[in-house]
């Protein structure tokens, strides 16, 4: 089993670097797997990972590209609601790449 | 002065192009494996077993008795070189373990050391091998190099059937535990939740309700995503990646508006939230049945009349051509509709009878060309008559849109070429291989974009829209390109 190591703490990662457990996760975590994409975590970053985060605890799987976009919208303003600005903040695609930083398990099926 | 001719000279070609070979390229560890809890869901032992080679022969013995075509095209090739330069892995890689017919002999290779007179009493003279570890690292490293597409045997003078050779080797290697991650995977879920995304009802009624209030806040209709409602007529089956990525579900939301204006009572069901079928991939013919079980058991709780299809490659080919004989007979549907039916055959139906009100106009932003599925193309019709699978799609788009240009004759239709990411590969840990394996589409589709200034490519299948919009930046095109064909008749229709 692949690990990282945080404060002292060593944390288990699957193959494919995604935490293989959600409670481990901190804000850290996610700034450790941006540095490991050469990315800089930003409040932005951070509000788009967090909404994940509560999109998961209520239904047991990452938002759909639809949904996280609107719910960025409403949030954050109409300007920031499309696929555009989660691209420019998660360049190998948000539904993957910010659900590992939120620490939550990759989406699988042909997505 | 030149001398007058009665005929048209044809024009001068591009020299047909075969890559110069680069053996080994694509040597390496192959897809993530499956873990064991994986494995077991599926029926299949993990991690790899002690006496593997034992049981992997066993295993082919098996198999060439049940499946009397495995053995005809490991016995029939005449190694005429026909399929070699078919493949776009082989063009996109150069490697030549990914000439058709050197993967064939991957599996041949053994199957003459084990199962054939000469290659027992003298292996060297038939090129029969030993299965040893080096042989199943081969195996397993390039099967996961075949999306099983299936354009090499549209070549083959005898018809060897590629992908079910690597299907065969992928179920003989499931069945010794070196499962891959990416479909087995997968499979479980659709067991434990009904589909391959993990989606649960909970999120996909969330997701549905959402769209519907999308559709009433843009242009004030009240369409609708029905799901799990008793006594419909129409069980609309359909992969989950329209409940979730883009531009699928922008098809899904053509295909709920298309139900709309014509006033058809349907919906979707939670149980059977999965048009894929990963069993197939997989070659397991007992997966498979279990996947398609799932819709029958769907549409006879839903009592529905119908079952329809959406926008899935390989699970139209399941669909059509062995969904009866896994999960048959389906004599409680109408025996009036086709079963199952394609949603591009009923958008097309409705669109002859004057059904729906289309607005060409829409679309005039878009110059379209339109990419054949692999699985459809050459696993399966459409309608009732031949060639189906080809033309309802393009007449769909060409009822939506002005602006449709082909691209060139041999890289659509049967001729098609994949879009790198079909056959279960499509797993970023494939990556390498799927931008290479993309390249002869895409050298296709910038034909159409230098010639006809096409700016979208339409597609009906999951698999190729996600792959298509993965792979298109790498060659300086946007992902935004691939578009859903049920997107377009979305854009146009005037509800």
């Amino acid at each position: 089993m692949a690990t990282i190591e945080i404060d002292g703490k060593t944390i288990d990662v699957d193959e494919e670097g995604y935490l293989v457990n959600l409670s481990d996760w901190t804000d850290k975590v996610a700034e450790m797997f941006a540095g490991q994409d050469n990315l800089k975590m930003t409040d932005s970053h951070l509000e788009v990972i967090k909404f994940l985060r509560e999109y998961y605890d209520e239904y047991q799987i990452a938002p759909a590209v639809r949904v996280l976009t609107k719910a960025i919208g409403k949030k954050l303003g109409p300007e920031k609601g499309n696929s555009k600005y989660l691209y420019d903040l998660f360049p190998y695609g948000p539904a993957k790449q910010a659900c590992r930083y939120a620490g939550l398990p990759k989406p699988t099926g042909c997505v | 002065m030149a001398a007058k001719v009665e005929f048209q000279v044809p024009a001068l070609r591009p020299y047909p192009y075969v890559p110069d070979l680069v053996p080994d390229s694509m040597k390496g560890k192959g897809p993530f494996v499956a873990k064991p809890d994986f494995q077991t869901p599926l029926g299949f032992p993990g991690p790899l077993v002690d006496n593997w080679q034992e049981v992997a022969i066993e295993k082919m013995g098996e198999m060439l008795k049940k499946y009397r075509s495995l053995r005809v095209y490991l016995d029939v090739c005449v190694r005429c070189g026909a399929c070699t330069d078919k493949c776009h892995y082989f063009l996109g890689t150069r490697d030549p373990k990914n000439m058709p017919v050197a993967r064939q002999d991957l599996l041949r290779q053994v199957y003459r050391r084990y199962f054939t007179l000469a290659g027992k009493f003298f292996p060297k003279l038939v090129g029969a091998k030993d299965l040893t570890k080096d042989v199943l690292d081969d195996w397993y490293n390039y099967f996961h190099q075949c999306s099983q597409c299936r354009r090499c045997s549209v070549f083959c003078p005898y018809g060897i059937d590629t992908a079910d050779i690597s299907m065969a080797a992928r179920e003989i290697m499931d069945s010794i535990g070196l499962g891959q991650k990416y479909c087995n995977e997968i499979i479980g879920k659709v067991y434990k939740i009904g589909n391959n995304l993990g989606l649960p009802e909970p999120a996909l009624r969330n997701t549905l309700e959402g769209l519907e209030e999308d559709i009433q806040t843009d242009i004030g209709v009240p369409v609708r995503f029905p799901i799990d409602e008793e006594g419909a007529d129409i069980l609309l089956v359909t992969p989950s990646a329209d409940f979730f990525a883009e531009p699928h579900i922008d098809g899904l939301i053509g295909y709920a508006k298309v139900f709309h204006q014509a006033g058809m009572s349907w919906t979707l069901s939670s149980y059977a939230s999965e048009a894929g079928n990963f069993g197939m991939f997989i070659g397991s013919y007992e997966n498979m049945r279990q996947i398609s079980l799932r819709i029958r058991k769907a549409a006879l709780d839903l009592k529905v009349k119908r079952i329809v299809f959406g926008e899935c490659g390989h699970a139209w080919r399941v669909a059509y051509s062995f969904l009866n004989t896994l999960a048959g007979p389906f004599d409680f549907l109408d025996p009036k509709y086709p079963v199952p039916q394609h949603i591009c055959e009923v958008t097309l139906d409705l669109i002859k009878r004057g059904a729906l009100k289309l607005d060409k106009t829409a679309n005039d932003h878009r110059r379209i060309t339109f990419h054949d599925s692999c699985n459809v193309a050459r696993g399966s019709r459409m309608g009732d008559k031949p060639g189906g699978q080809f033309f309802i799609p393009r007449e769909v788009i060409k009822a939506s849109c002005n602006f449709f240009y082909d691209m060139p004759a041999d890289t659509i239709h049967d001729q098609t070429f994949c879009c790198g990411g079909g056959g279960g590969l499509l797993t970023d840990d494939l990556i390498e291989l799927r931008v290479k394996g993309a390249l002869p589409r895409i050298e296709a589709l910038k034909h159409v974009v230098d010639t006809h200034s096409v700016t979208n490519m339409a597609s009906i299948c999951a698999i190729c829209k996600s792959q298509f919009t993965k792979v298109l930046p790498y060659y300086g095109f946007k992902m935004d390109m691939i578009v859903s064909v049920h997107q377009l008749v979305s854009t146009a229709i005037v509800l």
